[in-house]
């Protein structure tokens, strides 16, 4: 069982950070919508909001390490220029997509969705968590501030999945693979 | 009241508790949100527009204009943070209006940034 880095790394970038940021962002709304709900208030405490902090800002980071590591690690391996003259588009994934009218919209409005919609998600819930530690208890006073968090995780959730289905799809049709082969699992002599 | 900024058209009750932390740097910190996420959606469209935006961002090139288009629209959100929260941070202004403003920036950007939509441009 072997794996090559190109893989390796769009795992990471993918199902490490683009995946447990959508999870994460999930439970970020059920637990904004607890944390400030009427009944809530009254079992607030300072470590429950510390919590939140905390959380927000992990999220943060999984953001952050997901665009980071999408765009200077992974993109350039997609977007990479086929030499002249090469028959077989495997390992220029955005070549593939672009040599076929059944898959060149994966790329024309996938990738370029993509590659930019990604980029709110970090700037979105860098601002979220900054709010939670800044106010953090205070919130019951601002409202308003509570609304914005809400508005803006919910819509960091909507560009993390945009991002993350269109990184499935377009690894599906033309996958960022090759690279140094790394072995996990010796397999059995037949 | 000496606090209220341009933008202050409506005073929350809550200012009148000094315990109460102004939401200036709250607010500060939504609307420049905003502007960081228009601005993405700005520069990428110009890249796609004007070969010479495209190649003047370009700032790694392995990566393309890609590289320029977020590293610029990270410092201008960073810049407008810092500045929105220096000038705010002891405020307390309209939540409501920022709010408004942040939110139709990021839905704007969330469109601009759709191919089809950016293509008409």
């Amino acid at each position: 069982m072997e794996i090559t880095t190109r893989s390796l790394w769009t795992l990471v970038h993918g199902m490490g950070f683009g995946a447990l940021y959508l999870l994460a962002c999930s439970g970020a709304i059920v637990l904004l919508y607890l944390r400030f709900s009427t009944d809530a208030e009254s079992k607030a405490s300072p470590a429950k909001d510390r919590f939140l902090g905390i959380y927000l800002t992990v999220m943060a980071a999984l953001a952050w390490l997901a665009v980071l590591t999408g765009t200077y690690i992974i993109y350039p391996w997609y977007r990479a220029t086929a030499p002249a003259g090469t028959s077989d588009l495997a390992g220029f994934p955005r070549a593939l997509l672009l040599s076929h009218p059944a898959t060149k919209q994966w790329h024309l409005i996938g990738m370029e969705w993509k590659e930019h919609i990604a980029w709110l998600v970090p700037i979105a819930i860098t601002m979220a968590a900054f709010i939670a530690i800044k106010y953090a208890r205070d919130l019951r006073n601002h409202p308003q501030l509570r609304y914005a968090l809400h508005g803006f995780v919910i819509t960091s959730l909507f560009a993390a999945g945009v991002a993350g289905f269109f990184g499935a799809m377009l690894s599906k049709n033309a996958p960022v693979d090759g690279g140094p082969t790394i072995q996990l699992v010796q397999g059995e002599k037949p | 009241m000496s606090v209220q900024t341009p933008i202050a058209t409506e005073v929350s009750p809550v200012i009148s508790d000094p315990t109460v932390i102004p939401n200036g740097s709250g607010a500060a910190a939504i609307l420049s949100a905003g502007i960081g996420s228009f601005a993405v959606a700005l520069f990428a469209i110009a890249a796609d527009k004007s070969a010479f935006v495209k190649d003047l961002l370009a700032f790694y090139k392995p990566t393309g204009a890609l590289s320029g288009e977020t590293t610029v629209a990270i410092l201008l959100w960073l810049a407008a943070w810092a500045i929105l929260n220096w000038r705010w941070r002891m405020r307390n202004v309209s939540l409501r209006g920022v709010n408004l403003i942040a939110l139709v920036l990021l839905g704007l950007s969330l469109l601009l940034t759709f191919p089809p939509v950016s293509d008409l441009f």
